[in-house]
């Protein structure tokens, strides 16, 4: 709770701290003015008409249900990944020979391209609902699972003897000693997890689905609807800014202040 | 009566033997100290006292109420900032987070650390400040037996002076029983009733020197001339290899 009040507490400076960050994103667009007036409104409609698009568009009902689909699928991909990766990866941070059988596990996983999962899903779920949140947790899955396995793989027996000479109850050693130092590990890696999950979503839509933010997109092409696709893009990215810089960094900040 | 008994006491790290045959027992109200070489196998030793490793030859028995480590190296937890790394013991004791805020505010700021740095994480802290700290959560809930593993070395010799007057007074009292390895001979001597001399390869006892005069009597005069004298003794000389000129 107090910790919770902190993060609000030294919110208002960070968010002063992030006058750099609108500039640049000022810059960006900016040039990205300068190469609509030199290729043309077909290839890259100006910002002004991209807002405007994104304005109309997120004014109508159909739209709003597209991106709750992805919403959905997103956040149940990411939200088994998260459950699963990060128990599974505590579990096998504990034991030595798991840690060890679980590398080239999780080196498969990793190295195995998204786009191969995608095919491989729709051939065992069809198209639909099932293939893209499958492809979503095989894609984010790795990424927790192995951030929890350095967790526990990493901590520091000096500090497990100094809580048993203290007889720490378990209590005390779980959120005193052992939590804060798998959390450090955890939380950065949920937060590529998302970042992940997010790309693999519209991904998986765009190729194995007929709704959702990625099928818009597709249709868009389609149509060579050049500023819905750019406005969709934007929704994308901005949604995860969002998430990235208003929610997750404050949060690791506070959290890893201890660090050096 | 609470004690602490080492008999015949053996280890080794692998095939290599770090300790042979070690004897002492320390009795309630008594403060040993533990010197020799480095890598002669003090903290081993320690450690196998306050339970931290298993004994594998030989009997460790202590009977003392309870017992805290002030660590070399501090061990400080880095997520937790001064005080609530000094009220972890206190904490685990069951005491209730005011009244163990409290009690640790106190002894810090009698270990010489100041207000402003009460919040302060370990990574923003000198070497001897963390000492102090570690010394200050071993010491805050009270042991009646403390392990110190060169508790002082990162000092200046005013805080040093401080730290052990404060001991001192404690041991006057016989409020406390302390077992001590330190590199500081003088330190030895106005601390210790009795000090073991610890030779390497493997670590064995070579030497126990005596001190009866109370702790509080011992002036400066008492604790050069006595370290003058421990310094010609030829055990010391053959084991910290010192040339006599
Ligand atoms: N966990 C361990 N595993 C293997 N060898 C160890 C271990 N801990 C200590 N040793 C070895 O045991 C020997 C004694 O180490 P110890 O830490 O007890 O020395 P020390 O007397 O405390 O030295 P110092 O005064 O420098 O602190 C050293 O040779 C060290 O390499
Ligand atoms: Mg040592």
């Amino acid at each position: 709770m107090k910790f919770a009040l902190k993060i609000l507490k030294d919110f208002p400076a960070y968010l002063w701290s992030g006058w750099g960050a609108v500039a640049s994103i000022l810059l960006f667009i900016a040039f990205w003015d300068m190469g609509n007036q030199i290729y043309g409104d077909l290839v890259l409609p100006a910002p002004l008409e991209t807002f405007k698009t994104l304005f109309v568009m997120i004014q109508d009902a159909s739209v709003i249900e597209e991106i709750k689909t992805t919403l959905y699928r997103a956040s149940m991909g990411f939200g088994i990944s998260l459950l699963l990766g990060s128990a599974l990866g505590l579990i096998a941070g504990f034991f030595a020979t798991a840690s060890m059988m679980s590398r080239p596990i999780v080196t498969i996983l990793v190295g195995m391209p998204p786009i191969a999962w995608i095919v491989l899903a729709m051939i065992w779920f069809g198209m639909g609902d099932e293939t893209v949140i499958f492809t979503v947790i095989v894609a984010s899955f790795p990424i927790i699972f192995v951030g929890a396995l350095q967790g526990t793989r990493t901590l520091d027996g000096d500090l497990k003897e100094m809580a048993d000479s203290f007889n720490l109850p378990w209590h005390m050693k779980f959120f005193d000693v052992y939590f804060p130092h798998i959390f450090s590990y955890v939380f950065p890696a949920w937060v590529s997890g998302l970042g992940m999950a997010w790309k693999i979503v519209i991904m998986a839509e765009l190729l194995a689905t007929s709704d959702g933010m990625g099928a818009s997109l597709a249709i868009a092409r389609s149509q060579l609807d050049t500023p819905t696709a750019l406005a969709l893009v934007v929704i994308m990215i901005g949604s995860l800014m969002v998430i990235e810089y208003i929610i997750l960094e404050p949060i690791k900040r506070e959290v890893e202040l201890w660090r050096s | 009566m609470e004690k602490l008994e080492v008999k015949g006491l053996n280890h080794h790290f692998g095939f290599t033997e770090i300790l042979r045959d070690i004897n002492f027992t320390l009795e309630k109200g008594e403060v040993l100290s533990i010197v020799g070489p480095s890598g002669g196998g003090k903290t081993t030793l320690l450690h196998l006292c306050a339970d931290l490793l298993d004994v594998e030859e030989g009997s460790v028995k202590n009977s003392f109420a309870s017992h805290t480590f002030a660590f070399q190296e501090g061990r400080l937890l880095p997520w937790k900032n001064v005080i609530d790394n000094i009220a972890l013991g206190l904490l685990a004791n069951g005491e209730k987070k005011a009244a163990a805020i409290q009690k640790s505010q106190e002894i810090a700021l009698q270990f010489g650390l100041e207000e402003e740095d009460f919040e302060k994480f370990p990574k923003d802290l000198s070497g001897g400040m963390k000492q102090r700290v570690s010394f200050a959560r071993a010491l805050v809930v009270k042991p009646s037996l403390l392990f110190i593993d060169e508790p002082f070395s990162a000092l200046d010799i005013g805080l040093k002076k401080e730290l052990q007057a404060i001991l001192i007074e404690m041991i006057s009292k016989k409020e406390i029983s302390i077992l001590f390895i330190t590199h500081d001979l003088m330190e030895a001597i106005r601390l210790s009733d009795e000090i073991l001399l610890l030779k390497a390869d493997p670590g064995h006892i070579v030497k126990k020197f005596q001190y009866d005069l109370p702790q509080n009597e011992r002036d400066d005069k008492y604790v050069y001339s006595e370290s003058a004298k421990i310094l010609q003794d030829v055990e010391i000389i053959d084991t910290f290899e010192l040339e006599l000129k």
